[in-house]
């Protein structure tokens, strides 16, 4: 990542401000008759002139792409200790096998005999992460975490409309990410909060009281999202199953225990993978994700069409059942970001699977180990693969969680995930991966206390940062207020 | 030891006796030991030449497009692809990025987005458009929701073509139903395009918003104006629904005939067909509505120097701010997807892109000319309605048994019309895009004639 430079980059539409004629693609010959547009097309309905963004050569493309690139911190330039998020090594293999021309240029609508290797591909994943959960069955349609909760959560209501029950609400504990009691909502129920209890997991007293039959499922993340443990997983399946309630599990921090135990054990009816954290998928500036859902035995007939199916010959598609939820997406999910996936799990294998977890784990205790006495660790149960401190040491020298990121970033660091969970005020959510060097670690670890004390010896410069990173402090309450969200022709002139 | 994990048997042992511990077991002493394995019953890790050829033994299985003429479309195009674009999406400083929470490391990715933004407005005429969502199908449920949160979730009835892409609705049917919205059918007319007074007597003054598509699953352009004002006299929110994005190249997007939102499948823009997936959905609206869209956007500001910069805007309409009240409950959306149609937009250009789509329509209009005069049980089912580059054939038989003899012949014909059911004719819809040279089409007229 480039330092502050003195020339920015323009934005595209900048380029070639004459509009003159130049040419970034060449198509294939015109080999056919001409047609002009508005003999074939009803005239008040052709576009009258061209859309006004420019035409620039190939290569001025490639140095526009290339120069932003060099704005954005990135998994390959350093650690990344995105709580939650999971910002592990993206193995290069996975993105050569996802380039295979038998994959991307398949058209999901070809017929059955021409796609046998891509629904195999499917039926090969599917299995890998009905094992990796313990879970009978799998939907590999959700395009990311949050559309796996609420395709898990519509089966939910499903099978409780196929018991002639409709229940009014889902339990949320107040620790949960933000797309839990959204999906909730988005799936017609209402989202209660729950409240943590004194180490942070769920007050089973609290889940007892609120536990009743108008309570469609809770939402657990496991561990949760202070890196801890859901020790009395078995008891809260138990009492909500008894009361005719779903458990749905939100596998984000799958991670932290795969090859050591199974959601399936743990009594979870639904839960989504994202396959962009556990299993190593790049996280594309945003996306595309895979959020892949396992199901108990209770959920299997409500799982989303097209399903792929074993046939005598080969794999077919099933696209019509009565029992189904329906489709929840396009065609059959993020089909090459399942490629990669799958790719993974084929490498790695299972002792790789596990070792990928115990290093993920091993790391956040050896970060929580080297900062606690420099952080305030609100919850001290045990770690998993992420910890949570917060910034009430340095807010003596008022030097608060944004400062502590925006100073780290000064360190060649991206900082951790902030202000979340919400239960921990000033939250600093730190998750290593199993993925870089101890050495690396070692470095974040040193970076984060040397901020410390400077948040003491020079509180001013803290609050000031970043003072090395291609842009200063960018003003995001003026973003919001003069809102500007596209380049306009007449901004040339302003 | 694995390649993919950053510390050896000697680090490990190093830093737990760092921790003051034994063995790693240790640290998942809180896992209960009834949810607990001893091991997962997966294979050996494997080398990656054995990964490699595992995975292109299913990758030949497949038989691609690139391998016969091809002429499959229904919402899924095969557009060319300049190397720049992969090219682009291989840099690591892309594809091994986050969602751009800390602007200041994130510049690349957010002035990706604003470029992306503006072409998406500049292309639907609408002055608004987001980051990206999943999907065609996934948007057009997206624009229903948006609408219906717009007229405060009083009105419960959606009015939606039946030429809106078939699978699409399945999509909505399964959102709708969890959102107690009623959704009405319009069956396209004689033409294959929509009747304004069908859709408004549909609509009444009850309907949250009327989604049409143009050009509509059997490849028909619609009469977009007066289609907006059928949906407006009920006081309807107008929704274009757009699967084959190319044509925005040669027609204007629903905002410049008022349409109040624009939405769809934006996949002809430089991504792969990719057996489905990723995708990329796109979403426009009128700045009106601008607190009632989903999804991030991207806005410009200035750093503490002044010098312009990006950041992500509006958070509080998501669910990561708003939680049980957000807009949406997306969260990743098709970051790296988008990045894919900003390079290729701009590779190709304003006026490139003009010069394709006329490509792409002169093609099907050679195409529609030479099949429509085969003969022998071969019709184009609706031939005087405007097409942009895909239509309806029928032949001797049903569109599934047409497309496999056709197959068989060499020739990939397009896509059953009606695997998905439908009230009009059941035949084969043919796609041509600027790929499909003079040889691919006398390939598919010369199969034709052969089975005839």
């Amino acid at each position: 990542m480039k330092q502050r430079a003195l020339r920015s980059e323009p934005l595209f539409f900048e380029r070639n401000p004459h509009r003159v004629q130049r040419q970034g693609y060449q198509l294939p010959p015109m080999d056919v008759p001409e047609v002009q547009p508005t003999e074939v097309l009803p005239a008040d309905l052709v576009r009258k002139d061209v859309p006004h963004f420019p035409d620039v050569s190939e290569m001025e493309v490639v140095q526009h792409f290339h120069r932003l690139s060099q704005l954005n911190y990135a998994v390959d330039e350093g650690l990344y200790p995105l709580g939650s998020c999971t910002m592990k090594y993206n193995p290069r293999i996975n993105e050569q096998t996802a380039r295979y021309p038998g994959f991307t240029s398949l058209h999901p609508l070809q017929p059955e005999s021409q796609i046998q290797g891509a629904l195999r591909m499917i039926w090969e994943l599917e299995e890998a992460l009905k094992t990796i959960t313990g879970m009978p069955g799998v939907t590999l349609q959700p395009a990311a975490g949050a559309h796996g909760e609420l395709t898990g959560i519509l089966m939910i209501r499903k099978a409780l409309e196929a018991r002639g029950e409709r229940r009014e609400t889902v339990l949320v504990p107040d620790s949960a990410h933000g797309t839990n009691p959204a999906t909730a909502v988005f799936a017609g129920y209402r989202a209660i909060e729950i409240p943590s209890g004194s180490d942070g997991t769920v007050d089973l007293e609290a889940l007892d009281r609120m536990m009743d039959d108008t309570v469609a499922a809770i939402m657990l993340t496991v561990p949760n999202t202070l890196g801890v443990f859901e020790h009395q997983i078995v008891e809260i399946s138990q009492l909500v199953h008894d009361r005719g309630g779903f458990i749905y599990m939100d596998g984000a921090n799958l991670n932290s225990f795969v090859g050591r135990a199974l959601p399936g054990l743990m009594g979870a009816d639904a839960m989504h993978i994202n396959l962009h954290k556990t299993f190593s998928t790049p996280h594309g500036g945003g996306g595309p994700g895979a959020g892949p859902v396992t199901v108990s035995e209770a959920l299997l007939p409500y799982l989303p069409v097209p399903r792929v199916v074993q046939t005598e010959g080969g794999f077919g598609l099933i696209w019509e059942d009565p029992s189904s939820i329906g489709s929840m997406r396009g065609f059959y999910g993020n089909f090459l970001i399942l490629v990669r996936a799958l790719t993974y799990i084929l490498s790695l294998g299972a002792d790789g699977l596990r070792s990928m977890s115990d290093v993920a784990v091993l790391y956040a205790n050896l970060i929580r180990h080297r900062l606690k006495d420099t952080y305030h660790l609100k919850y001290d149960a045990p770690s998993m693969h992420e910890v949570v401190f917060d910034d009430s040491f340095q807010g003596r020298h008022e030097v608060h969680n944004t400062d502590i990121a925006k100073r780290l970033l000064d360190y060649g660091f991206h900082p951790p995930t902030m202000s979340f969970p919400l239960i921990v005020p000033g939250a600093l959510m730190i998750e290593p991966t199993e993925s870089f060097g101890p050495e690396e670690v070692d470095a974040f670890c040193d970076a984060m206390i040397e901020i410390s004390r400077e948040a003491e010896t020079d509180p001013q410069m803290v609050r000031s940062a970043p003072h090395n990173t291609p842009v200063g402090r960018v003003d995001e309450v003026r973003a919001a207020r003069n809102l500007k969200i596209r380049w306009m022709p007449e901004d040339e002139n302003a | 030891m694995h390649p993919w994990v950053g510390a050896g048997p000697d680090d490990r042992r190093h830093i737990l006796s760092e921790l003051g511990l034994q063995s790693i077991d240790e640290l998942f002493a809180t896992i209960p030991a009834e949810v607990c394995v001893d091991r997962l019953d997966l294979p050996d890790a494997r080398d990656e030449e054995s990964v490699r050829r595992t995975m292109a033994q299913m990758a030949i299985s497949n038989l691609s497009m690139d391998c016969a003429p091809s002429f499959l479309g229904a919402g899924v195009y095969r557009h060319v692809q300049p190397a720049v674009v992969d090219a682009v999406l291989s840099r690591a400083e892309f594809f091994t990025s986050y969602t751009p929470y800390q602007p200041e490391i994130s510049q690349g990715t957010l002035q990706v987005i604003f470029e992306f933004q503006t072409l998406i407005s500049h292309l639907t005429g609408l002055p608004v458009a987001n980051a990206s969502l999943y999907d065609g199908a996934t948007a057009l449920v997206e624009a229903v929701l948006f609408a219906h949160r717009v007229l405060r979730g009083k009105r419960d009835l959606v009015v939606v073509a039946e030429t809106v892409h078939p699978m699409y609705r399945r999509v909505l049917d399964t959102y709708t139903e969890a959102a107690g919205i009623e959704v009405v059918l319009v069956p396209p007319g004689n033409d294959g395009r929509l009747d304004p007074d069908r859709v408004r007597k549909a609509a009444g003054d009850t309907a949250c918003c009327v989604a049409i598509q143009s050009p509509n699953f059997l490849g028909i352009v619609e009469d977009l104006p007066v289609l907006a004002e059928a949906a407006h006299e009920g006081a309807a929110l107008a929704v274009q629904v757009v699967t084959e994005a190319v044509s925005l190249g040669l027609l204007a997007g629903g905002g410049a005939f008022g349409f109040d939102a624009v939405c769809g499948e934006a996949q002809s823009f430089g991504v792969a067909p990719g057996f489905g997936g990723p995708h990329l959905g796109i979403f426009a609206c009128t700045e009106k509505h601008i607190r009632q869209m989903p999804g991030r956007l991207a806005g410009e500001t200035v750093d503490e120097d002044g010098n312009r910069a990006f950041c992500l805007t509006l958070s509080t309409r998501e669910q990561h701010i708003r939680r049980a009240k957000a807009t949406s409950n997306i969260c990743t959306n098709q970051g790296l997807m988008a990045l894919a149609a900003t390079v290729w937009l701009e590779s190709v250009g304003g006026n490139g892109l003009r010069e394709l789509a006329t490509s792409c329509l002169a093609r099907a209009q050679e195409l529609k000319k030479r099949v429509g005069a085969i003969g022998g049980g071969w019709r184009l089912a609706y031939p005087e309605s405007p097409i942009f580059n895909e239509f309806l054939l029928t032949g001797p038989g049903a569109g599934v048994e047409l497309v496999e003899r056709l197959a068989a012949k060499g020739v990939l014909a397009g896509v059953p019309s009606n695997r998905w059911g439908g009230s009009w004719p059941d035949g084969i819809l043919v796609a041509a895009t600027e790929r499909n040279s003079a040889e691919d089409i006398d390939a598919l007229v010369t199969a034709i004639k052969d089975l005839s």
